[in-house]
């Protein structure tokens, strides 16, 4: 059971996916146009997260290494497939607010994540409950940018208007209010020196994603992985190489130190 | 003549007016990822071109000969994402066996593109609009053309701006969301032109 509460407190606090790790940027800034469909979105994202970690870890000893991530990707666009269908039945409101974000759910990085780092090795309870916090988190936090800008840009919070109309700044509710929010919370972010995958500098990486290898999913790591490795590979013969360079100059050296002895 | 007029309207719209990235918000990671220099913008620019065109083809393909005749419209997420990703593994295999230099020049890009919600947001996008055939692919060329002019516009930015004096909390990616910002702001001015 303390097992259980610490994933929901690594969801929430310790690795919250947006504010910490920076995954599933697309969703986070379109839904959050206001609190209420940041927090749709979330709870949604959730939904399918929770049992696709279950099922993944129901099935982690029968799925074979080689195609687990499509299979993970069938698991999950089934899953998202269902949400979506019983969205439609029942909260038609919210279904059009979040339109065709719903089936990109499918690509969200933190779902593939998720599996990949947490269900794939871990029984079904405690993925469940890494499920549940990891939506938990994500939903928290699209729920507060979705709340500074819905604030902001129509003033009010969860349709209860706060600031009058004239005060507005209605540019927070339209597209570029959102890379606007993400940047001043990044930056706050950077000035507390709060853990978060943008403050930990320019890793001078030169592979084409970045090389932010533990936020990955998906099949980019594994081509890049494949470089890496060839390119560790290089440098350690390099080394080998230069290595045995210095230590033949070196013999060089001694022998003709011993030459001139002998002389 | 009046064919060509709209499938021009589509690529306009789907290019400039309604901007994957800056009013759309698919295909983020690559957007900010991949822009740290201008010639890696290029190269990801052109593989997501020729991926999304050709998935938005194979897509709407399948779409209308096999899922809408037998009723199975509700199984598109689980095609589309699985086609998707077939697909960019097969042009990797085919590029690399036969075109080696355009494989040596786009092959790092294309496995990042599988899981860019770009494409699928493209396939799903033209199924949605009723497009037809023609249609989708050229909303997909559109749609991609559009990333494309993003993400150059965006790394030309970035590497002009890189020994600005930027206030410190701000370096790194701060900064580039506020350049973006102000770009949906510049891209919002097409919104109007077509009506």
């Amino acid at each position: 059971m303390k097992k259980c509460i610490d994933r929901i407190y690594n969801g929430i606090i310790r690795e919250n996916p947006t504010f910490v790790l920076m995954l599933g940027m697309c969703p986070t800034l379109a839904t959050t146009t206001s609190a209420r469909n940041g927090l749709g979105m979330g709870l949604t994202t959730m939904a399918v997260l929770v049992f696709s970690n279950l099922i993944i870890s129901l099935l982690r000893n029968i799925i074979p290494d080689r195609v687990r991530i499509p299979a993970y990707i069938v698991i999950v666009a089934s899953l998202v497939t269902v949400v979506q269908l019983l969205l439609q039945a029942y909260m038609r409101s919210l279904n059009d607010a979040l339109g065709i974000f719903i089936p990109l759910i499918v690509v969200n990085c933190i779902i593939l994540g998720r599996a990949e780092a947490y269900a794939a090795k871990n029984g079904p309870l405690e993925s469940a409950f890494d499920g549940i916090g990891m939506g938990l988190g994500f939903s928290l936090a699209l729920m507060c940018i979705g709340m500074v800008r819905e604030l902001l840009g129509s003033g009010s919070v969860f349709g209860y208007t706060i600031i009058p109309e004239e005060y507005n700044i209605s540019i927070f509710t339209m597209a570029p209010g959102a890379f606007f929010v993400l940047a001043g919370l990044t930056a706050l972010q950077n000035k507390l020196k709060l853990p978060s995958a943008t403050n930990n500098g320019d890793n001078g990486s030169v592979l084409a994603c970045g090389g932010d290898c533990m936020n990955c999913s998906g099949s980019a790591c594994i081509a890049n992985h494949a470089m890496i490795e060839t390119r560790r590979l290089q440098a350690e013969e390099d080394a080998l190489a230069a290595k045995q360079k210095e230590l033949a100059a070196r013999q060089e050296a001694l022998s003709g130190k011993l030459d001139r002895k002998d002389e | 003549m009046d064919t060509f007029k709209s499938l021009l309207l589509i690529i306009i719209s789907s290019a400039l007016v309604n901007n994957i990235i800056l009013s759309q918000f698919q295909g983020l990671c690559p957007f900010l990822g991949v822009s740290k220099k201008t010639d890696t913008a290029v190269g990801m620019g052109v593989a997501v071109i020729f991926v999304i065109t050709l998935s938005s083809f194979v897509t709407s393909l399948i779409y209308r000969f096999i899922l809408k005749p037998n009723g199975l419209d509700y199984l598109k997420t689980i095609a589309f994402i699985l086609i998707i990703a077939a697909l960019v593994q097969f042009v990797e295999m085919f590029l690399k066996k036969n075109i080696p230099t355009l494989y040596q020049a786009l092959g790092v890009f294309l496995p990042l593109i599988t899981t860019n919600c770009a494409v699928l947001g493209a396939a799903l996008t033209n199924v949605e609009s009723g497009y037809g055939i023609l249609q989708s692919v050229f909303n997909g060329l559109g749609t991609a053309v559009g990333f494309t002019i993003a993400i150059v516009l965006l790394s030309s930015i970035r590497e002009s701006i890189e020994d600005n004096d930027i206030p410190r909390n701000f370096k790194g990616s701060p900064i580039v969301l506020i350049t973006s910002g102000l770009m949906a702001i510049a891209f919002m001015g097409f919104s109007g032109m077509i009506s």
